[in-house]
Order: structure tokens, then C-alpha cells, then sequence
């Protein structure tokens, strides 16, 4: 047998390695509570759904609240759908085009332009929802999906131009310039070369326009009537009443969620390229 | 090219800024002249009687709640995710194993929206369920907090003495520079700020807090007599509000930990330095400016908080309430909408005071 010096450091160094796991292991549990126990009951039958059961399983897997919901949900899942598509695609295209634009061309007093389209970002949106709210109205745009459309592509541009001015400086001035004097103008360059070599900003930008209009509310409760809210006014309503059967707004939460998370849990390293754009400036 | 985008913006952003500054200072929703159910609307500029009304007014009081409330969130709500997200950052520094996989969980709720996350906390936080029964899963007594319903009040005030908090605040702030300007041996500064504080007293000596903050005639009235105070049926939302928003700090400090050169880490380390010393000297000096851009956005966000508290506790909630709420209460509900204005212009005024350093210190940083 061979004799092992057990060391003291070593013993201390055993020892925090186990509680840094254990402090990761519990802190993930905390963390996924929330989402065990909105599945959980999404999961239950109605009738056994009460306060004292909360952490129980449910006694039989219960679908029929997922039905239910769709169901309610239905006009309200279309709308969002085709709202985030529109305002995402949109608000990407342009983005794209500012940023080639700041990032490769000179133009008169973008030392100016440049700031002053990224402080749109900074605004707190209730500090322009009244006179926005009048403007719809006047421009017949009020209470539907293209009004809304129209909002989320105009306030999603300062964070769309950022992301594409920051990602298209990254490209050589050598390489547009060689197609400069090969006579490629201004379309030609973009279309040909810069267009193409923007694959994964516009990963970045396409999925964070789509989770933040997905998930938006302000405007979503304030410029939008009846049957053509998006999803999260529905959610909200449907939690919203005093006498609430939960198992509808839980599998409403996690038809709501559902999109987000699964982009999310695919493309996380874009996802999070796109949350920091806004926050760190290189 | 840039053309549509900057005219879009200068009048959706800048020129709707202006008019919801310039309808706080009329009377629209209120004016006595305006026919009930009308198209057409009446108003008429009067001044800064709105703000007089939110500061001063019985019935705004719950403007003055909300403004206590967004102040307790902002404090409770930035501390705890720093700090978590800070925690959270050092461990997963340790070269863990599954590193990946523990920040995608613990990132994941930043996919979530808000209306998503007060469902769900909103049923987590039922008085006799949810987080108050789980000690009962392993035979424990359940807890007993009332969480959303509660009635407490916490480090209790009267709105009178907030003049006096301020002014305190502000003198212990320039205390603070000026000790450490003083260290720099720069005097230029020092006496700037000592300046700056006799100015405060002046000010605060002379009674112009009394003529703005609280016309004296109402100075027995509401504002001096309810209390106000941390409502401590916002615990709830602080913490679900950390529970999303903590994976996000993470996020931006481990971007930053991954800008410190490794070989400034190794060197520290080959001359001796235990583990926590490298800590204290080296990665958190360097995280500071990012500690501060983080307090700037979660300062942001507190702001305009308005979908998590919608759907935790509902728009009409007194305990609860915040500015960013009142604008749409007060405005598309009850259709006062100078009063929404002048809110909205204070909420405002705010991002003004919190974002303006904040580009400061990132055109210093630039140069």
C-alpha cells in the first residue's frame, strides 16, 4: 500500500470545490422552480388545482387546459405572429441599411445623426405614448396589428442600426473599395458584398427584434383593441380577473413562452450577442 | 439613405417627447369647456399647475405613492441583482464543470417576458400556496408572509421631510468627492463642491424647498400626514424582478471578465496571490465601469417598469403602484391625459438625470 499524503490544502481546496458545486446545484433549483411549478399546474386537472397542493404532481397528465387556451389564445397567437414577423423584417432591413450607411459612407454631421438616433433607445416609451396615441388615432392606424407593426420597426431601429454599424465595421474598407473601382456603386456594394457577409448579424438582430416585440406590452395594451391584441394582453387578461381558474393562465404562460425560450435555448450565443449589444460598446 | 430613418425617429422620438412636455403644461381631460364623448378636443395651457396638483393635491396621492414605491424598487431591485449576478459570475469562474450549461439556466429567464414572469410569481406568491407552502413539502411549518396582499409598511416617512432626506443625502454625496478629490490634491474640485453645498443650505435654509415642495397652505394636509414608506407588498416583485433580470448581469460581467487579459490574472497569481486577493485587486477594480453601466441600466428599467406589476398585482393596485403605471391609468383609462403627461415628464426628467452620466462616462471611456 502506498502511503498518500493528504495535504491541508489540499483538503480545503476539496472542500470549496464542493460547496461551489453545491452552491450551483441549489441555485439552479431556486432558479427552475419558477417553471416547475407553472408546468406543473398547466399539467393539473382544474378541479385538484389549490393553494395547499401547489407543489404536488399532478395526479394524471391534464392536457386540456393546453386546449383550451390554444383555443382562447387563437385570433391573439396569429396576431402576434404575424406582428413580429413584419416589424422583425423590417426593422432588420433598415437597420441593416443605417448601419452600412454610418458604418462605410461619410456623411454630413454623423457625429451628430449617429447619437442622436441611439438616445431613441434610452426613452422611457410612456414618455411618447400620449402624442403616439393621438397621431394613430388621427392616422386611422389605432387599434390594429399594421398600426403596431409600424411602431415596433420606427422604435426598434436605434438597436437594429447599432448592432449592424457595430458588426459591419468589422468589414475591410480595402474589400468595398476594390469594388468601388471596379465600378460597383453604392446598391451593388451592398447587395453584393456586404449583404452576404451579414449572415450573423442578422441572426442577432432578427432574434432579439423577435423576443423583445414577442414579449412587448406597453404598446401592445395601449395601441391595440379587442380581437387583434397580441398574445401578452391576452395573458395578461386571462390572469388578470379575481376569481382565476390557474390552470388556464399557467398553460397560457407557457404557450406564451414557448416561442422565446426555444430560439433562445437553440441560438442562446446570438440571443446573447444581441443583449449585450445594448449594454457594452466595444 | 440614413434620411428616413433620422426623420422617422426625430418625430416619433424628439418631436413627440416635446408634446408630451408641452400637454403636461395644459389642461386636456380636465378642461370644464370640453363636451363629454367629443372628437374634438379642448385644452388649454396652464402653466405648471399639473405638477403643483401631483406634488401637493389629496387626490394625487397616489402619484406620491408611486414615486415612493418606483424608489424602494429601484434600490432593492439593483442591489440584489448586482449582487447576485456578481455571485453568480465569480462562481462559474471557478472553471466549472457544465459552465455552459448552468449560465444557460441561469440566463434563461431573460427570454421570458415580463407579463410572463408576473403570471407565473403571481401564482408562486398566493398567500396560502405556492413559495409560502414549500417548507411544507418537507414537513416544515409554512411560511406566513402575505407577499402581494400585504399591508406593511416598511422604513416609514411623511412626504414633508423629503426635502430634508434630500438635502442630507446630497451633502453626505459631496462629502464623499470631495474627500476623495482631496486624496487627488485637487482643490479646484474640492472647493467646487464645497461650494455646491453651501448652495444646498442656502437653498434649504432660505424655504424655497417649503414654496415648491409643499405650498404651505396644504402643508397639514395628506402629504405630511400619511405615511409613506417601503410597501412591503413590493418584496415580491423585487424578487421576481431579480429572478429575471440577475442572469442579465451576469451576462455583462462575464463579457467583461473575459476583456481582462489572462496573463494580468497568471501574473498576479505566479507573485503570490491567493485566490481572494486576486479577486479584490484585480477583477474587481476592473469591473467597476461595467458595475456602473449595470446600475444605470437596471436603474432604466426600474423607471419604466410598468408589465411586471401590471401582472403581478394589477394596474389599479395603491400598494403597488408606479409612475409608469399611473401614465397609463391616469391617460388611457380615466383619460386625463395632461395629468399622464406630466407624469410622464417627470419619469423623464429621471432617465435624463440617470442617463446623462451614463454618456458621460462612456465618451470619457472613449477618449
Amino acid at each position: 500500500m502506498i502511503d498518500i499524503p493528504f495535504s491541508r490544502t489540499k483538503f480545503w481546496h476539496y472542500i470549496t470545490r464542493a460547496a461551489l458545486y453545491i452552491t450551483l446545484i441549489v441555485g439552479m433549483f431556486i432558479f427552475m422552480l419558477p417553471i416547475f411549478v407553472v408546468i406543473n399546474t398547466s399539467l393539473k386537472d382544474p378541479a385538484a388545482i389549490n393553494l395547499a397542493t401547489t407543489w404536488a404532481l399532478p395526479a394524471q397528465l391534464h392536457w386540456q387546459s393546453y386546449v383550451e387556451v390554444i383555443e382562447e389564445f387563437g385570433p391573439r397567437i396569429w396576431n402576434s405572429i404575424t406582428l413580429v414577423t413584419n416589424a422583425t423584417l423590417l426593422s432588420a432591413i433598415i437597420g441593416s441599411l443605417n448601419g452600412y450607411v454610418l458604418s462605410k459612407w461619410r456623411i454630413a454631421g454623423e457625429r451628430i445623426l449617429f447619437p442622436l438616433i441611439l438616445l431613441g433607445m434610452f426613452i422611457p416609451y410612456q414618455g411618447i405614448l400620449i402624442p403616439l396615441f393621438e397621431f394613430m388615432r388621427d392616422a386611422r392606424l389605432y387599434g390594429g396589428i399594421p398600426g403596431l407593426i409600424i411602431i415596433h420597426t420606427i422604435y426598434g431601429l436605434p438597436i437594429t442600426t447599432l448592432i449592424f454599424r457595430n458588426f459591419y465595421v468589422e468589414i475591410p474598407d480595402e474589400m468595398l473599395e476594390a469594388a468601388a473601382i471596379d465600378g460597383a456603386g453604392f446598391w451593388e456594394i451592398y447587395t453584393q458584398i456586404v449583404f452576404p457577409l451579414s449572415v450573423s448579424g442578422f441572426v442577432v438582430v432578427i432574434i432579439w427584434q423577435f423576443t423583445q416585440i414577442w414579449n412587448e406590452f406597453l404598446f401592445a395594451v395601449t395601441m391595440t383593441t379587442g380581437a387583434s391584441e397580441p398574445i401578452t394582453v391576452g395573458l395578461a387578461q386571462l390572469a388578470g380577473g379575481q376569481a382565476v381558474h390557474w390552470n388556464l393562465p399557467m398553460a397560457g404562460a407557457v404557450v406564451a413562452a414557448l416561442p422565446p425560450i426555444v430560439v433562445y435555448l437553440i441560438l442562446s450565443r446570438y440571443f446573447i450577442r444581441g443583449l449585450l449589444a445594448g449594454s457594452i460598446k466595444a | 439613405m440614413l434620411m428616413p430613418t433620422f426623420i422617422l425617429l426625430g418625430i416619433f422620438v424628439y418631436f413627440f417627447l416635446g408634446k408630451t412636455i408641452y400637454y403636461s403644461t395644459t389642461d386636456w381631460g380636465e378642461n370644464p369647456a370640453q363636451p363629454a364623448l367629443s372628437e374634438t378636443v379642448i385644452r388649454e395651457n396652464i402653466g405648471f399647475e399639473n405638477y403643483q396638483n401631483l406634488m401637493t393635491d389629496i387626490i394625487q396621492a397616489m402619484f406620491r405613492n408611486s414615486l415612493t414605491n418606483m424608489f424602494f424598487f429601484f434600490v432593492f431591485f439593483v442591489i440584489g441583482s448586482i449582487a447576485l449576478g456578481l455571485l453568480l459570475t465569480i462562481i462559474l469562474d471557478q472553471k466549472i464543470v457544465g459552465e455552459t450549461f448552468f449560465r444557460t439556466v441561469f440566463l434563461s429567464p431573460m427570454a421570458l417576458s415580463f407579463v410572463v414572469t408576473g403570471t407565473i410569481w403571481r401564482w408562486l406568491l398566493q398567500p396560502d400556496g405556492g413559495l409560502n407552502a414549500l417548507p411544507t413539502v418537507f414537513g416544515l411549518e409554512p411560511f406566513r408572509f402575505n407577499w402581494l396582499n400585504s399591508q406593511e409598511i416598511w422604513l416609514q416617512f411623511t412626504w414633508d421631510k423629503v426635502p430634508q432626506y434630500l438635502t442630507f443625502v446630497g451633502f453626505a454625496i459631496l462629502a464623499f468627492l470631495a474627500v476623495r478629490r482631496a486624496l487627488h490634491q485637487d482643490w479646484r474640485s474640492v472647493g467646487f463642491m464645497g461650494t455646491l453645498a453651501v448652495m444646498m443650505l442656502i437653498i434649504f435654509a432660505a424655504g424655497v424647498w417649503d414654496r415648491i415642495w409643499l405650498p404651505l397652505d396644504v402643508a397639514e394636509a395628506e402629504p405630511s400626514i400619511a405615511p409613506k414608506g417601503f410597501n412591503a407588498a413590493l418584496v415580491g416583485i423585487i424578487i421576481a424582478a431579480i429572478w429575471q433580470m440577475s442572469g442579465y448581469v451576469m451576462a455583462i460581467f462575464t463579457a467583461a471578465l473575459r476583456g481582462i487579459p489572462e496573463d494580468l490574472r497568471e501574473a498576479a497569481q505566479v507573485d503570490g496571490c491567493s485566490n481572494l486577493k486576486v479577486y479584490t485587486h484585480i477583477i474587481l477594480p476592473q469591473l467597476r465601469p461595467f458595475v456602473i453601466s449595470t446600475i444605470i441600466i437596471l436603474g432604466h428599467t426600474s423607471l419604466k417598469i410598468f408589465d411586471l406589476v401590471f401582472a403581478m398585482s394589477g394596474p389599479d393596485n395603491a400598494r403597488t403602484v408606479m409612475p409608469g403605471i399611473l401614465v397609463y391609468t391616469k391617460g388611457f383609462r380615466q383619460n386625463s391625459f395632461a395629468q399622464a403627461s406630466a407624469i410622464a415628464t417627470i419619469v423623464l426628467l429621471f432617465v435624463v438625470i440617470i442617463i446623462v452620466p451614463y454618456l458621460y462616462i462612456q465618451l470619457r471611456r472613449h477618449d
